[in-house]
């Protein structure tokens, strides 16, 4: 268990402070997967540098299973981290020790015996699945296998909680699935406490029970992620189901009113559609659509043209009262924003250039 | 060629002399790393956002090391530190009364490069072994060390191949070596073999160093 209460950061950098959180509160349960998104520059790693100690938070609180981490002293904040286990962006391994080595590291620090040592890396390896590459250097293995080596020495002190900080920001898409299927399944086999931190909303949807939008140090949005997707006016909902740019088909149906809607649970099981256009005796048209199942649940996000002979309050109301969210669409500006959690190209680029 | 093996002042001082650079060079590089290594470490972790600030400290003695490399002229510091080296020696004739300024001229030079080589390691390695929860000593000897080693040896071979250059005059004011010969029967009785020889030996010398060094280096590197 993660709580984070009123957390606040001021950097400063000569005479001018950068507040880099901002009165951020957060709790993680025991064995699920939260995640953190925002834009660069949104605190995401202050955030987690605040979580490690690696820096003293201005403000605020932060405690791990009921330990007070913000309070310790200098020589109690060793044995804090232990409990914490890091996965960085870049794996952030020692070149100069085989993968066996790396995993070892953290029960070198304290000692351990040697046969001990031996077996717990070995252990590891297998549980990430990299058996059989023990002697291999980092440079020798790929990007996601450096990656499992990461998450194998993470989980070397027994940590209760796991931090990743962009974790897939540097692989490529089917290596970002299999690490994210590994941290999930990590997280139910060793009822691990997780926070993903990431700009990408695909680990978000693929993994994470719970989101937080972070935006300029502050939690503008957060919850489950089945409750978040359900708000059509929340920004995650938007960036969770995206819908693509679109114009109103021309010709088709006379300039008549757009509408979004979106449904969920029950709600995705009926034919809404076919209903309205039955009830109300009307055409309609799809513009634009986005299926997705999200924290178990199904989600539908919609974007459709009534004839202009229909009733648009009356269609709104339709839909609402059958628990379906429907709104007039906004502006084109508006929907721009909805694509910004998208890989975008530049992340791919940046997958393949950079390696280490 | 035969001229080599019939010259008189080489058949009865060359190998002396070689001993004595060699001396010269292996003594002073020994102390050049013990303490060069450790001063470099100490600039490095105490500089401000360092592993362990100390601003004020860092600031004096990266002052006076930077004033020891850069200010005084090698050949002045030895002459300088002559009492120095009579008072540690008991000589100030030798080998190994010359290691002692060998030594202090090429340490600052090597503790420099010490502190470029931990420079370059990435800070998320740093970061990472914070996490595990390392002490700074561990960071250290566990991290700092071993991931810029191949660099340290690197380091240390561009000092050894400087210390044959310093020896060679440390060898006119008292220390012998090749340097003395050379100065001695090449420049002051104009016998060019010794001089033809004397130069080929230090090149002879400095090769080996470097291809030793670079081997190593090579061999120790992972990345
Ligand atoms: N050590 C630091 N000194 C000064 N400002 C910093 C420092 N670290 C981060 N910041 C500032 O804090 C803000 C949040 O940064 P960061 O947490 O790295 O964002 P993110 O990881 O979400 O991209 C940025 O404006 C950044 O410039
Ligand atoms: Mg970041």
């Amino acid at each position: 268990m993660i709580t984070v209460t009123d957390l606040r950061k001021v950097y400063r950098q000569g005479k001018k402070e950068v507040v880099a959180l901002d009165g951020v509160s957060l709790s993680v349960p025991k064995g699920s997967i939260h995640g953190i998104i925002g834009h660069s520059g949104a605190g995401k790693s202050t955030l987690v540098r605040c979580l490690t100690l690696l820096d003293r938070p201005t403000s605020g609180s932060v405690s791990i299973d009921g330990t007070e981490l913000s309070s310790v002293r200098d020589s109690e904040i060793r044995a804090a981290r232990r409990r914490i286990g890091m996965v960085f962006q870049h794996a952030n391994l020692m070149d100069s020790r085989t993968a066996a080595g790396n995993v070892a590291h953290p029960m070198e620090l304290v000692k351990a015996p040697k046969d001990k040592i031996r077996a717990k890396v070995a252990e590891l390896l297998k549980l990430v699945g990299l058996e059989g590459f023990e002697n291999a250097y980092p440079s020798q293995l790929s990007g996601g296998q450096r990656q499992r080596v990461g998450i194998a020495r993470a989980l070397a002190s027994d940590p209760d909680v796991l931090l990743c900080d962009e974790p897939t920001s540097a692989l490529d898409p089917a290596t970002t699935d299999e690490i994210l299927d590994l941290i999930q399944d990590l997280t139910r086999r060793l009822q691990l406490t997780v926070l993903i931190i990431t700009h990408e909303m695909h680990v978000v949807k693929r993994v994470c029970g719970s989101v937080s939008l972070l935006s300029k140090g502050q939690v503008i949005e957060s919850g489950p992620l089945a409750e978040v997707a359900s708000d059509l006016d929340s920004k995650l909902a938007r960036a969770l189901l995206p819908l693509p740019v679109s114009e109103p088909i021309k010709g088709a149906l006379q300039a008549g009113p757009v509408l979004e809607i979106l449904f969920s649970g029950e709600g995705a099981k009926e034919p809404v559609l076919t209903g309205v256009a039955r009830h109300f005796d009307i055409d309609l048209n799809v513009l634009a659509g986005s299926v997705e199942t999200l924290g178990g649940q199904q989600f539908g996000h919609l974007r459709v043209q009534l004839g202009d002979d229909a009733d648009r309050d009356a269609v709104l109301g339709y839909l609402r009262n059958r628990g379906i969210s429907a709104k007039l669409a906004g502006s084109t500006a508006d929907e721009a924003e909805l694509s910004e959690f998208a890989p975008a190209d530049t992340d791919f680029a940046a997958e393949t250039g950079d390696s280490k | 060629m035969n001229e080599i093996f019939s010259n008189p002042v080489l058949a009865k001082a060359l190998p002396e002399a070689i001993v004595e650079t060699l001396q010269m060079v292996g003594i002073s590089a020994f102390f050049t790393v013990l303490v060069g290594l450790p001063l470099g470490v100490f600039l490095h972790v105490t500089v401000p956002g360092g592993l362990r600030p100390m601003p004020v400290v860092n600031r004096i003695v990266s002052d006076i090391v930077v004033n020891i490399t850069r200010s005084i002229p090698f050949a002045i510091l030895m002459v300088a530190l002559i009492p120095l080296a009579r008072l540690l020696v008991g000589t100030s004739l030798g080998p190994v009364a010359a290691s002692v300024s060998l030594s202090i001229g090429t340490i600052p030079f090597f503790a420099r490069l010490v502190e470029a080589c931990l420079r370059d390691v990435h800070h998320g390695k740093i970061d990472a072994a914070q996490v595990m929860g390392s002490t700074r000593m561990q960071v250290i000897s566990k991290v700092m060390l071993p991931e810029s080693l191949p660099a340290l040896v690197a380091a240390a071979t561009t000092t050894v191949v400087t210390l044959v250059g310093y020896s060679a005059m440390a060898g006119l004011v008292g220390g012998g070596g090749l340097g003395k010969l050379a100065y001695n029967y090449g420049f002051q009785r104009f016998d060019v073999t010794v001089m033809i020889v004397t130069i080929v030996l230090i090149i002879v010398l400095v090769q080996l160093i470097q291809l030793t060094g670079e081997w190593i280096s090579r061999s120790l590197d992972h990345r």
